[in-house]
């Protein structure tokens, strides 16, 4: 399961999907809006993808989560759209036969996930909004390997 | 030959679109057509962020030469999770 959705993400869907009877394990990463960031008192988030092909580089995730470890089901959910605080923006399920495959392979798919996938948040906060990730001055120092597919 | 141009987020905000095509001659690369779209849109000329790139929805380097009918966008650096 890889897609977006405009509307709050079940936890217990995600849960539903990737239960297995062959998993002894069940590791579950849940991303929330907070409500402040280097100082700015944040009122809500607004996210954007590319819609897409930001399923397809979600999907690419999980392929290659299964290919580092023995994972059994995986699932990753990401909000898009006004997400007020405090609500879940992404949620990914991963199911293994043993919690150290599970842990692992949450971890890697959080942490690819905002590094490549095509979906931008700017905060709306007391005094302005911002798109996260194009601040002045900031850059982008790590992108991936262009894919030949 | 005719592309497709995707702006997402602070481009597209910059740009006052998201979605537009563009004529371009024969062996264009994704560069020459960032350079056309920085003349044709002044709130892109001073955009100063590593983009990243990519052509019906798989990322590609600079100088990839473009198709005709080629989806491209162009994508300020990402911020999901």
């Amino acid at each position: 399961m890889y897609r977006l959705t405009d509307q709050p993400i079940e936890l217990n869907e995600l849960l539903a999907f990737v239960g297995d009877p062959a998993a002894g394990a069940v590791s579950t990463f849940i991303g929330t809006t907070r409500d402040n960031n280097e100082g700015r008192s944040i009122i809500s988030l607004d996210y954007e993808a590319y819609p897409g092909m930001a399923e397809q580089e979600i999907a690419k995730l999980g392929e290659e989560a299964a290919e580092k470890w023995e994972i059994t089901r995986m699932a990753i959910v990401h909000r898009i759209g006004n997400v007020p605080i405090g609500e879940a923006s992404v949620i990914i399920a991963v199911s293994a036969p043993h919690r150290d495959d599970a842990f692992k392979a949450c971890r890697y798919a959080i942490d690819e996930l905002k590094k490549r996938v095509p979906i931008w948040k700017k905060e709306i906060y007391r005094g302005g909004e911002i798109w996260i990730g194009s601040q002045t001055g900031e850059r982008f120092t790590t992108p991936p390997t262009p894919s030949s597919g | 030959m005719k592309v497709r141009v995707k702006l997402f987020a602070m481009l597209r905000e910059r740009a006052g679109t998201a979605d537009t095509f563009h004529d371009v001659p024969e062996g264009s690369t994704v560069k020459d057509l960032w350079d056309d779209l920085r003349r044709a849109h002044g709130g892109l000329a001073g955009v100063d962020l590593r983009l990243l790139y990519a052509v019906n929805s798989e990322y590609v380097a600079l100088d990839h030469r473009l198709a005709d009918g080629d989806e491209v966008a162009f994508i300020p650096p990402v911020s999901g999770g």
